[in-house]
């Protein structure tokens, strides 16, 4: 369904993504794995025609280049955070939409109440919550009924219950025979989603692997540890990084927060220092080896 | 590899990209709309509006009479509220379109949806083009309106040649503001540039002229073909040459170019302008087809 062929891609000198190659086929499940800077979000970008590179990215036969519009007909893409006309009415954007994707009737409200949003429809956008605002682009994805899903980190806003309502959203539609190509630094979503993992660094593919090795070698990795995902203010997130590494934390940046490696006896240290440095912590979740384990068991039923 | 379910197989070779004038009249839709609703454009029309009929005002007093004046001397009078008005209205409109919408990453949410650059770029013109239209006919309308009302009879085309002439000058800047739009990372960016081009071309432009001819000596041909490069002084001629059929109030520059052209003034002014409508805009598209829209 999705061929790349030697992608590369920069920003001035410096290359985001360089010479990838993948083969997404019907009904697959990719994820692309990495820190932030990796090269996913651009890799997907890409994908989308958005931006100009060298190779080629076809979707069932259509350059993303040379025949977007009929590429991106079979693609439904939720970015990270819906940047959208705050004063359009549900309603509204999902006929706007609806229309530039040739469609009429009863589809937009088919398309709303998929994701739960059926009720919904005077409300203004800027009203909506986050968790709300990202099924909105998940009901504006699904809009034609595309074969594939293209997904940019969709839960890295959410909190953690809306966060399992959207995965168990998106599992429903992977079932349902939709490919996916998402981005995400989350164990327990590449985990529940993804049947291949290719893991990036630097903007180069260093290896694509199924997803149950990948996520039982994350458990090895961790040593009876855990990793932790803060979530800080925006303004805080280097400050923050900077006090834990002085205290020895691997810490870096990934998504909309941190992600911070934990020995088993220093779990909650992290907060502590970020306490004393005065940055707060909006949330945050854990997910340590035994975890780890029982994702990596529960990714085996994803192939089927 | 898996394969799709047959129902979604059967699905892939169903979905078509809908066609380029559904997908522009769709977008110039939702820009009429989100214009009209703005407050930038209730507030240009009323201010509009209002100052045309101050204009109205201030043009019968000239003629020593108390009320309304003819169409002939109003529409003069309204020409130089245009020249001001509707640039800065089209320019800052044009600036803040795209650039608004890369800034809050709908753009590239609009460009991931089965549409091309152009059709996004055509459609937000379109748009914004049909608003001023509003604007313009619902100010110069309203003038009309109450001079017919007073009685007036005096050069009636004169207030629809102007209202016409005030759209392609509208397109003209609405053109120039798109490619500031599109050439910009930051909307504020965008409009401080619009509003630095509207000031080039309404004060700089002129001053710049007048002090051509006493430092460099122009010639009148030369006055003249400068003063064409600039579209509010194209407006400003074909204006007075529709509403009193002679350019004598320009001066010798005026008057040059009416014994000289003669009936070819009206194509030549034509001519000036027309290239500021598709330039700008083509060059936009090409911006906007070779340029990151984040």
């Amino acid at each position: 369904m999705i061929t790349i062929s030697s992608l590369s891609m920069r920003f001035g000198r410096c290359f985001a993504v360089r010479d990838v190659s993948a083969q997404i086929d019907a009904g697959d499940s990719l994820a692309l794995w990495g820190v932030n800077g990796a090269g996913k979000t651009t890799l997907i970008r890409c994908v989308l025609g958005l931006l100009r590179f060298r190779g080629g990215v076809s979707v069932c036969g259509h350059d993303v280049l040379r025949d977007g519009k009929a590429a991106r007909r079979l693609l439904g893409y939720v970015p990270q955070e819906l940047g959208f006309y705050d004063e359009m009415g549900v309603g509204e954007a999902i006929g706007f939409f609806a229309r530039l994707n040739g469609l009429r009737g009863t589809e937009p409200a088919a398309s709303l109440r998929l994701v739960g949003l059926d009720g919904q429809h005077t409300k203004r956008v800027r009203e909506l919550s986050g968790g709300m605002k990202q099924r909105l682009a998940l009901a504006l994805a699904l809009l034609g009924d595309p074969p594939i899903l293209i997904l940019d980190e969709v839960t890295a806003s959410l909190d953690a219950v809306g966060r399992e309502e959207f995965i168990g959203m998106l599992k429903g539609l992977s079932c349902s025979g939709r490919t996916l190509l998402f981005a995400s630094h989350r164990l327990e979503e590449v985990a529940a989603l993804a049947r291949r993992v290719a893991v990036m660094e630097r903007g180069r593919v260093i290896e694509t692997v199924d997803t149950q090795a990948f996520v039982a070698a994350r458990a090895t990795e961790m040593r009876g540890g855990a990793v932790l995902h803060l979530t800080v203010p925006a303004s805080s997130r280097e400050a923050a990084v900077r006090s834990l590494r002085e205290l020895g934390f691997a810490a870096r940046l990934n998504g909309l927060g941190l992600l911070v490696p934990v020995p088993p006896e220093r779990k909650a240290v992290p907060f502590r220092v970020l306490a004393d440095a005065r940055i707060p912590v909006e949330d945050f979740d854990l997910v340590d080896a035994a975890e780890a384990a029982s994702l990596a068991a529960q990714a085996k039923e994803n192939v089927p | 590899m898996t394969a799709l379910p047959s129902g979604l197989q059967a699905d892939v070779a169903a979905l078509r990209a809908p066609g380029f004038v559904s997908n522009v009249r769709t977008l110039a839709g939702r820009e009429l709309r989100d214009a009209v609703k703005s407050r930038w454009f209730v507030l240009y029309t009323i201010a509009f509006a209002v100052l045309g009929l101050a204009v109205s005002f201030v043009s019968a007093a000239g003629t020593g009479g108390l009320g309304l004046a003819g169409y002939g001397r109003t529409t003069a009078g309204l020409v130089n509220l245009v020249l001001l008005v509707v640039p800065l209205m089209a320019l800052t409109a044009g600036a803040a379109s795209i650039a608004s919408d890369r800034e809050r990453g709908m753009l590239a949410f609009l460009l991931a949806q089965p549409v091309s650059r152009t059709e996004v770029l055509l459609g937000k013109y379109l748009g914004l083009a049909s608003a001023l239209l509003a604007c313009i006919a619902l100010g110069l309308g309203l003038c009309a309106l109450i001079l017919a009302w007073q009685g007036a009879t005096a050069n009636p085309a004169g207030i629809v040649w102007l209202a016409g002439l005030s759209v392609l000058l509208a397109l003209a800047m609405l053109s120039v503001g798109m490619l500031v739009s599109v050439l910009a990372r930051r909307a504020s960016v965008a409009v401080g540039t619009a509003i630095f081009v509207w000031l080039t071309l309404v004060f700089v432009t002129d001053l710049a002229l007048m002090a051509g001819v006493v430092a460099l000596r122009l010639r009148i041909t030369e006055l003249l073909a400068l003063s064409l490069l600039n579209p509010l002084q194209v407006f400003k001629m074909w204006s007075l040459l529709a509403v009193d059929a002679s350019l004598d109030v320009l001066g010798p520059a005026g008057l040059y170019a009416t014994e000289e052209f003669g009936t070819w003034l009206h194509p030549l002014l034509g001519a000036c302008i027309v290239p500021w409508i598709v330039l700008p805009l083509a060059v936009a598209a090409l911006v906007l087809s070779r340029r990151s829209p984040l």
